[in-house]
This record gives C-alpha cells, sequence and structure tokens, in this order.
C-alpha cells in the first residue's frame, strides 16, 4: 500500500515550518476574503500570485489553495449570520442557515456548517490521494488527439454547466482562446495580434487579464451597484450543536460529500451546483420537507459539506491532466507554469513533493479552519463593519502592485485597467468571465495539440474519432451538447440559475 | 421598438462579439494560413474570428426579438475614474516611485466611489502606503524606488 507511504511523505513536506506558515497564511486570508462580501477567492488569489515568485513552488501552492478553500469557509460564516453570501457557494447556506441564526440557534449552524466543510474536506482529500494517482497513469499514454478533445470536452462541458446562454459561454470560450495565442507563435515565430509592443511577445499575462476582469471590473460593478446596506448581525451564545442535531445533520453530511464529490470532477460547475443539488437533495429525502426554509440544520450541513467536496475535487483534473476545471483552477495552473513547472500527468512522478505536499496540507488547512472559524466567530464578524469605501482602494492598491511587480511594466498595468472596462462591460451584456478565463488558459495548449495531430494524422481530422481515448471525449463532448439543446436540460438549468 | 434596441442585451452582445471577431479575422489576414496538415500561424486565429463572428450573429439576430434590458444600476464615473487611477499608477510607477504611485492610486479609486471623505482618504492612503513600503519593498524586496523624480 503506497497510498499510506505517500501521504506520510506528504506530510513530512507539509509539516515543515515553512509550509505550515504559508498554509497558515493562506486559509487565514481566505477566511478573511471569504468573509467579506464583494471580493472573492479569483481576485484575491490573482492578486497574490506575483508575490509568490519568490517562494518555492510548494508552500506557493499551499498558500494559493488554502485561500481558495478558506474562503469556503469564511463565505457560510456571513451566510449564516448576515444572509449575506459572502462566496456564491454559500448562497443555499442562507436559507435555512439563516433561519437557525434567527431562532437563537447560530451557533450551532456554524458548528455544523464547520464539521460539515471539516469531513468533507478530509473525505476529498483522500479522494484526490486516491484517484489522481492512476488518473495520472492513465493519461501518461496520451498523444496530441487525445489531449485535443479533452480540452475540447473540458472546454465545452465548463460552457454548457455556466449559468444562462451556452451560445454565451461558448463564445466567451473562443474570444478567452483568441486572448491566450496574442504573442510569438511558438511553430514559426511570428508575433500574432502583438502590435509592436514588446511586452505582448510572450503573451498577454494571465495575471494581468484575471485580475483585470476580476478584480478592477468587479469594483466597477459594485461602485454601480445598490447602496450598501448597513446589516445586523446575531450574536452567538452556544456554539455546541445538541444530539439531536448531530444524529439529524450526519447523514446530509455523507450524501453532501457524495454529491460535491460528484460535481467537483465535472468542468465548470462551480461549488455553488453542488451545493445547490445537496440541498434540493436533502430536502428530497427529508421525512418532512416543510421543514426546510424554516431552520433546518439539513439544509446547512449537506450543502456545506458539498461545496467543501467539490472545492477538494476540482483539483484532480488539475493535479493530473493539467486541465482546470474552474476558474480558480485556472490560476492554479496558471502558478504552476509560473514556477516552471509544465502542468500535466507527470507533475505527480516528477515533482512528487508538490504533489504530495500539497493534498497533505490541504487536510492540515482543513484543521486549521475548523480550528480558526469556531472560537474566533466574532472578530470575522465584526470584519463585516468595514465599510466597502475603505475596502476598495485597498484591493485596488493591491492589484496594482501585484501587476506592476511581474515585469515592472507600466505597459500591464494599463493593459489591467483595459481589461477592467472590457470585463465589466461584458458582464453588463450578459456574459460569464470564468469560461474566459479558461479559454485563455487552455488557449495555446489547444492550438498547440491541434497542430501536432494535425501533422500527425496527415491533415486527416479522423485521427480523433480513430483513436479510441480520444473517440469518448468526442462523444461525450457532443453528448454535452446534445443535452443541453435539449429543453428539460434547459428548464433545470434555468432553476439552477434562479 | 426600435429605440428599444438600445437596451437590448443579447444585440449589444452581439455586436461586441462581431465586432471582435471581425478584427481578428481582419489582423490575422497578414499571417500565413498554412495547410491542413501544417497549419500556419494563421489558421487557429482565423477559425476563433469566424466562430466569434458566428456567435454574435446568432446573438444579435436572438437581441432582435428578446425583450431582456441591460440592468440599470451602473456608475459612468466608476467605469471612467476607476481605471484611470489605475493607469496612473503604472505611470508613476516608472517616474515618480511608490509613494506618489499609491497616493494617487487610492485617492483616485476613493474618487470613484460614491461617498469621497477627505479625511478618511487620505489615513487610508497613509495607511496603505506605509503598509507597503514595509511588506513589498522592505520585507520582500521588491526593486521599487520609494520616492524619486524623474
Amino acid at each position: 500500500m503506497d497510498l499510506l507511504g505517500n501521504l506520510i511523505f506528504g506530510f513530512g513536506i507539509a509539516f515543515s515550518l515553512q509550509n505550515l506558515l504559508y498554509c497558515f497564511v493562506g486559509v487565514l486570508v481566505g477566511t478573511l476574503i471569504g468573509v467579506l462580501p464583494g471580493i472573492g477567492p479569483l481576485a484575491t488569489i490573482a492578486m497574490l500570485l506575483p508575490i509568490t515568485y519568490g517562494v518555492p513552488p510548494v508552500a506557493a501552492l499551499i498558500m494559493l489553495a488554502g485561500i481558495y478553500y478558506g474562503a469556503q469557509y469564511g463565505g457560510s460564516t456571513t451566510a449564516i449570520l448576515v444572509n449575506l453570501p459572502g462566496e456564491t457557494s454559500s448562497v443555499v447556506t442562507c436559507i435555512d442557515g439563516y433561519q437557525m441564526a434567527r431562532q437563537g440557534r447560530a451557533g450551532p449552524a456554524l458548528a455544523i456548517a464547520a464539521i460539515a466543510s471539516f469531513f468533507a474536506g478530509t473525505v476529498g482529500t483522500l479522494l484526490i490521494a486516491l484517484f489522481a494517482p492512476p488518473l495520472a497513469e492513465f493519461a501518461l499514454k496520451f498523444g496530441s488527439p487525445e489531449y485535443f478533445s479533452l480540452m475540447l470536452m473540458g472546454l465545452v462541458a465548463a460552457a454548457a454547466l455556466t449559468q444562462g446562454d451556452i451560445a454565451k459561454s461558448l463564445a466567451m470560450v473562443v474570444l478567452g482562446l483568441l486572448l491566450g495565442i496574442v504573442g510569438n507563435d511558438i511553430h514559426s515565430g511570428i508575433p500574432r495580434f502583438v502590435f509592436d509592443v514588446t511586452e505582448l511577445t510572450d503573451g498577454i499575462g494571465f495575471i494581468v487579464l484575471a485580475v483585470g476582469v476580476f478584480a478592477v471590473g468587479e469594483i466597477i460593478a459594485n461602485l454601480g451597484s445598490a447602496n450598501e446596506t448597513r446589516i445586523s448581525t446575531f450574536g452567538v451564545s452556544s456554539l455546541l450543536p445538541t444530539r439531536q442535531d448531530m444524529r439529524q445533520a450526519f447523514a446530509s453530511i455523507l450524501r453532501g460529500t457524495g454529491v460535491g464529490a460528484f460535481f467537483g470532477v465535472l468542468p465548470g460547475t462551480g461549488p455553488a451546483v453542488a451545493s445547490f443539488a445537496s440541498y434540493v437533495l436533502e430536502k428530497k429525502v427529508a421525512r418532512d420537507p416543510s421543514r426546510f426554509g424554516h431552520g433546518a440544520i439539513e439544509g446547512v450541513a449537506g450543502p456545506e459539506a458539498a461545496n467543501n467536496a467539490d472545492a477538494q475535487c476540482k483539483f484532480i483534473p488539475m493535479l493530473t491532466l493539467g486541465l482546470p476545471v474552474s476558474g480558480v483552477m485556472a490560476l492554479m495552473l496558471g502558478a504552476l507554469t509560473v514556477q516552471g513547472i509544465q502542468p500535466g500527468p507527470e507533475v505527480m512522478s516528477q515533482r512528487p513533493d508538490l504533489f504530495w505536499g500539497l493534498i497533505a496540507s490541504m487536510w492540515i488547512g482543513n484543521l486549521m479552519l475548523l480550528v480558526l472559524n469556531l472560537p474566533l466567530i466574532g472578530i470575522w464578524v465584526r470584519l463585516l463593519d468595514v465599510p466597502y469605501r475603505l475596502l476598495f482602494p485597498a484591493i485596488m492598491a493591491f492589484a496594482a502592485i501585484g501587476i506592476y511587480s511581474l515585469n515592472n511594466s507600466a505597459f500591464e498595468v494599463y493593459l489591467a485597467a483595459m481589461f477592467g472596462i472590457g470585463g465589466f462591460v461584458l458582464v453588463k451584456l450578459g456574459f460569464g468571465l470564468a469560461p474566459l478565463l479558461l479559454g485563455f488558459v487552455i488557449g495555446p495548449m489547444l492550438e498547440d495539440n491541434l497542430r501536432r495531430s494535425m501533422l500527425m494524422g496527415r491533415g486527416d481530422p479522423s485521427i480523433f474519432i480513430t483513436r479510441p481515448i480520444s473517440l469518448c471525449f468526442i462523444i461525450a463532448t457532443v453528448l454535452i451538447l446534445v443535452l443541453v439543446a435539449l429543453p428539460g436540460i434547459r428548464e433545470r438549468r434555468r432553476d439552477i440559475a434562479e | 421598438m426600435r429605440l428599444g434596441l438600445f437596451g437590448a442585451k443579447d444585440f449589444w452582445g452581439g455586436i461586441v462579439l462581431i465586432a471582435i471577431g471581425a478584427a481578428a479575422l481582419f489582423l490575422a489576414r497578414e499571417y500565413p494560413l498554412g495547410t491542413v496538415v501544417r497549419m500556419g500561424p494563421g489558421y487557429f486565429p482565423t477559425l476563433l474570428g469566424a466562430l466569434l463572428v458566428l456567435f454574435g450573429t446568432y446573438l444579435l439576430v436572438k437581441g432582435l426579438r428578446s425583450t431582456e434590458r441591460i440592468e440599470a444600476g451602473w456608475s459612468p464615473r466608476a467605469l471612467i475614474v476607476l481605471p484611470l487611477s489605475l493607469a496612473l499608477f503604472g505611470f508613476l510607477m516608472d517616474r515618480a516611485g511608490l509613494v506618489a504611485a499609491l497616493a494617487a492610486l487610492v485617492v483616485g479609486s476613493a474618487a470613484a466611489g460614491r461617498e469621497f471623505r477627505p479625511v478618511e482618504v487620505i489615513l487610508l492612503a497613509g495607511f496603505l502606503i506605509a503598509f507597503s513600503v514595509a511588506v513589498f519593498v522592505w520585507s520582500l524586496g521588491l526593486p521599487y524606488p520609494v520616492l524619486v523624480w524623474r
């Protein structure tokens, strides 16, 4: 059983003082931005990426991952106490969590949310450790046609599962692909869409794009939306859930973890989808569904487990196939590339320290979050009193320094400002930005593999359907498109969107 | 109904996509297309540009019939002032150093908001400058001039 050996090896790495410190900083920052509405993990990770350049790859990844799952914990705190989802992942938690808080049971709701998250996080970590190695082994057999078909499937699935019109999401993927190939063509060296700007010959920095559309664009949008509402919070008296609470929540946590793990490996499904699916399931299996919406503890436990399991399992395709299935994973992939590590199935064999260290750190991080969240809940709630008018100039400052520090180039700062405007306009027109980022990250790889495949197949596109693994991906892609086009699914998607 | 097009979400979404796609097609014209076997640098961009025009046309047609409006509630001031203050930061970083650039950015972006309280903004700028110099320049050693004029 080398699983155990590998895990022990991973814990050995994660327990180094430096990695523990970065893990702690990550989950702390994650909780912070999770609690605060209006700033999400995407923008934060994008802004902090440049700072991680000087940090060893393992520590950098550990910290960035910590921000990501830490934000899920923080988001549920805000959802329960003030009926305001700190993150999209906790929208569902608002429904019953806030009702529990109104009935004076904020403490048990928070405790169950944290316990559910921790349990799901632990299971998620184990799932990665179990399934990632065979998957990576399998992926080592992939050639260019397989990679092309896999990426195509990933992009289409991401577009299909993103809320709203699939044509719009696909268009954003295409726009992302287009932005991704800016720069000198790797095969011929011919500059494309460079406009004689030296800074563009290496392509658009993906941090520039991510910070531009997610941080700057989001602030522009926030400043235009309805006025800040003052929120009143509930005090938290006792944290301990009763024995009955635990009994009711136990099965929900198990089911939620399963639901989250399932949705986790699917491309494009944000944690909101997983937690929503879990909520629906809990309501279906409940003996008395009418309790839901009035403070049913299952409605907190299930979705909270689901969104955390989802968050952890999203790492599986990223680490084993080099395929990012969400915006945050696209950033993680970017972080790897920036550190000089070529993402793909080789990561596990060539950098076992990175892979197993990261996995072990996730479990440690989840434990830290449990400790960090429950006793310190009062401090986190206090944070909500910081008005947005103080927050956003600070975000702008960190974003600006982050972008400038990439290459000490003012041009990239100008570019980010333009992306901010562009991102805002696109959001206003109802386009999603996550598919754009996915397309952007995958763009160069997709083109490269397409060109290699065509060389291999001597110009015959049937190479994609004569190789069995590639054929499977193509069939899946077509299947996804057909399913989305069917009216029944359309209705469901609309329901989820609402 | 004709006038209503000004707020039609998908109509304008289509226009934007077609414009970007057409621009990509136009620029990609100069890159060799190559053959299917040996694709040149122009092949993929041309394909993507065409796809964008296609999606754009679909949205435009859909937008002509749909009643979905662009949501109200956006701030023209934020849209102009915020990116400008970011650009100013880049400009000043090259010429005047971190302190001046941050001061301009913080005051500028605060001015993009709805409420502007001068004293508060100055305190915030002072805090952020001190924090950034301490963390980024002194601790992390990023090679920025703190205060220069050139």
